[in-house]
């Protein structure tokens, strides 16, 4: 591929970075942003980054903004703190009713005995736990509606300056870079200054959290926490600025992906989304309707196997 | 089941099959629930001297008739460690080593004991240092004591990636030096930092010249804890405030110091980290115990008729193999009663201080739930 694809999804970047290969391959030569308020007080830290890349990049500095944006606009700040300590008490709910279901499908999953009657039934739990799912969903668009109903930006001077600001920042660049870090704050400051708008028709490098933050649904996930049962959780919906697919970076470490139950389950859970395990070296794009593999990106199938994401792609 | 030692004995081994015999095993044999201990060298009797409360405790070997080969064969449920010695008596003259036939020994302050894993016993993977996680750094902090001390150290553990814009919760650990050296506290922290199971946190490491004294339910500690050392700590470090952010940690006699600066001063420290805690007490009588637990008893025995709440989530463990096992299992009933969060865990191990690193990756991600679930770099 000798242009950027419209999205391109890569593994963690930490110990085997490849994001420079991807624009050296696209023989890209213009100036990027890059987006790393996920990774909180430390976003202004892309030296590293930068000198990686090798191209001139401009910070977006969405955390920071943000920052200024709560000192400028304390009721929005008062409302927004609300708002996101309603979500977390919804995320608990959500996940009290999910323990259950999840416990359920495994089971039956697990379960050889009386072929003729459990294949339904496992369907039929696992139906359960996609309408969770979608019910979750929909509780937090709700959340997020009536906020935005009350809170417009329009009527937030502070928060309008600093939209428009990021949107001239992109509108000088040629590409959008999105590391990783915390997955929410990621995606919330990017919703907060309407990212998904002002990069339209700018290709974009993602990774780690920063691929999970732009897809259409945000599943959290890990199989083997020091707590708990590992169920993978809908954080939220996405930017939706890709289609179909279901970003696990790290899924090397953080799934068991030789436990045929457990990844059955994902697969068939999330069956409308390709489930894509990007663990470091993965490097696969979007044009827009397709996605294409270009490297070492693995699929979770339903029968509880991973394959190539390429031999999974429609 | 037939033992390796039976097969062996009921052969009536020379010298040279017995050596060629040990080249070919590790020591302590561990078949199924059965340890064999094995000696091999001159005495007039060799005995096990363990620390496995509920066994007796000084248990004879049996010498292969017309050999130097002494063993030692009980029973021990799998996913047990004990730590053991050999008491080789010659002459009257007892000597207590550690197993020669086996490489495996745990540090203590006291010196070191040879340790026993039985079936299905692995140490951790997270207290083994990880290449991948970033490094924390330990500094040195000085403070007056009430003991007289003008300069009593504190060591700081500052997580990496550390940044004075941020800030963090706080971690007092009792016997803190020691945590580090017998149970790989840095290391730990670094790990589960680097895994996402805890957050980024401060961690200050005391100690004591008299721990027996000053953390016996010592009035003068709790005070130097809550009303010296903390100031100073939020004086000089970015760290969270609010009870919520911090955690008094210990174990045995630093347990009780924990659990009983707590009390004294509720609403201070809203997480507890107690291991192994020496928490005698008597509902009649008095205590059978050294006369060091006297003080501890008279602390016990208040908490447990006005136990107040001196934390909001408290952390328990204990081994089973221990002379504390009850008393920190009558614990539990009584913090749960008061409205406290908490959660009690127990395993086959013993008083010892891999036991408390064992339990410190449950014990610090149930206390600090780290942002595993939100964070993907």
């Amino acid at each position: 591929m000798n242009k950027l694809a419209r999205v391109t999804l890569l593994g963690p970047q930490r110990f085997e970075p490849n994001v420079a290969d991807v624009f050296k391959q696209a023989s890209f030569c213009g100036r990027t942003a890059v987006i790393t308020a996920g990774w909180q007080e430390r976003e202004e830290e892309i030296n590293e980054l930068a000198e990686h890349l090798n191209l001139d990049v401009t910070n977006l500095n969405l955390y920071r903004r943000a920052e200024r944006v709560f000192n400028a606009e304390p009721d929005f700040h008062h409302a927004y703190s609300e708002r996101q300590n309603m979500l977390l008490r919804l995320q608990r709910i959500y996940r009290m009713r999910l323990e259950k279901l999840l416990d359920v499908a495994r089971r039956f999953l697990k379960r050889s005995e009386d072929p003729d009657l459990m294949d339904l039934e496992r369907e039929s739990a696992i139906a359960d736990v996609r309408r969770l799912d979608e019910h979750h969903l929909s509780r937090i668009r709700e959340i997020h509606a009536s906020f935005n109903q009350v809170w417009k930006r329009d009527k937030l001077p502070g928060l309008q300056a600093e939209t428009e600001a990021v949107a001239r920042d992109l509108h000088d660049c040629d590409a959008l870079c999105i590391a990783g870090g915390h997955v929410a704050i990621l995606l919330n400051r990017m919703r907060m200054f309407n990212i998904a708008q002002a990069a339209d028709g700018l290709p974009i490098v993602a990774w780690s959290a920063g691929a999970m933050a732009i897809s259409e649904r945000i599943v959290l996930f890990h199989d083997s926490p020091p707590q708990g049962a590992g169920n993978a959780e809908l954080l939220e919906s996405g930017l939706g600025l890709h289609r179909g697919l279901i970003a696990l970076p790290h899924a090397d470490q953080r799934l068991r992906l030789d436990d045929p139950i457990r990844v059955s389950l994902f697969a068939r859970r999330f069956h409308t989304s390709l489930c894509v395990a990007l663990d470091a070296g993965a490097v696969v794009h979007w044009d827009g309707t397709n996605w294409h593999t270009a490297l070492a990106a693995r699929a979770l199938t339903q029968d509880g196997q991973t394959q190539p994401l390429e031999l999974a792609c429609p | 089941m037939s033992l390796t030692i039976r097969a062996l004995e009921q052969s009536k081994p020379q010298s040279e099959g017995i050596d060629s015999w040990i080249g070919n095993q590790e020591f302590p044999l561990v078949e199924d629930r059965y340890v064999t201990f094995v000696y091999r060298g001159e005495a007039d009797q060799v005995l096990l001297q363990h620390f496995i409360y509920g066994l007796p405790t000084s248990q004879d070997f049996k010498r292969i008739e017309g050999t130097d080969l002494w063993y030692l064969t009980i029973e021990v449920p799998p996913h047990s460690r004990f730590e053991y010695k050999f008491d080789v008596v010659k002459n009257d003259q007892h000597s207590w080593i550690r197993d020669p036939l086996n490489p495996r020994m745990a540090r203590d302050p006291f010196g070191s004991n040879s340790v026993c894993h039985t079936a299905g016993y692995e140490p951790p993977f997270w207290v083994q240092s990880d290449e991948n996680a970033r490094e924390g750094s330990i500094h040195k902090l000085y403070i007056d004591h009430p003991n007289g001390s003008r300069n009593h150290k504190v060591l700081i553990y500052i997580p990496a990636r550390y940044r004075k814009s941020r800030r963090y919760p706080l971690l007092v650990v009792h016997d803190g030096q020691d945590y580090l050296k017998y149970a790989s506290l840095k290391t730990v922290l670094d790990n589960l930092i680097h895994r996402l199971e805890i957050p980024p946190m401060i961690a200050a490491l005391t100690q004591s010249e008299d721990r027996i004294h000053e953390y016996a339910a010592n009035e003068t500690h709790a005070q130097f804890v809550v009303e010296s050392l903390l100031p100073l700590l939020e004086s000089r470090l970015p760290l969270q405030r609010g009870p919520e952010t911090r955690c008094l940690m210990g174990a045995s006699f630093g347990a009780v110091a924990s659990l009983h600066t707590a009390w004294k001063y509720p609403g201070i420290f809203g997480k507890l980290l107690l291991q192994s805690g020496s928490f005698a007490f008597t509902d009649i009588g008095w205590h059978q115990r050294s006369p060091a637990f006297d003080p501890v008893v008279h602390f016990v025995n208040e908490f447990r008729k006005h136990p107040g709440r001196p934390s909001e989530k408290i952390f328990v463990s204990c081994g089973t193999y221990e002379s504390l096992i009850y008393e920190n299992r009558s614990m539990v009933p009584l913090l749960q009663e008061t409205g406290i969060n908490v959660k009690y865990r127990e395993f086959r191990d013993g008083h010892n201080w891999e036991n408390w690193r064992d339990r410190l990756r449950e014990g610090l991600s149930w206390l600090f739930p780290g942002p595993l679930w939100m964070v993907y770099e």
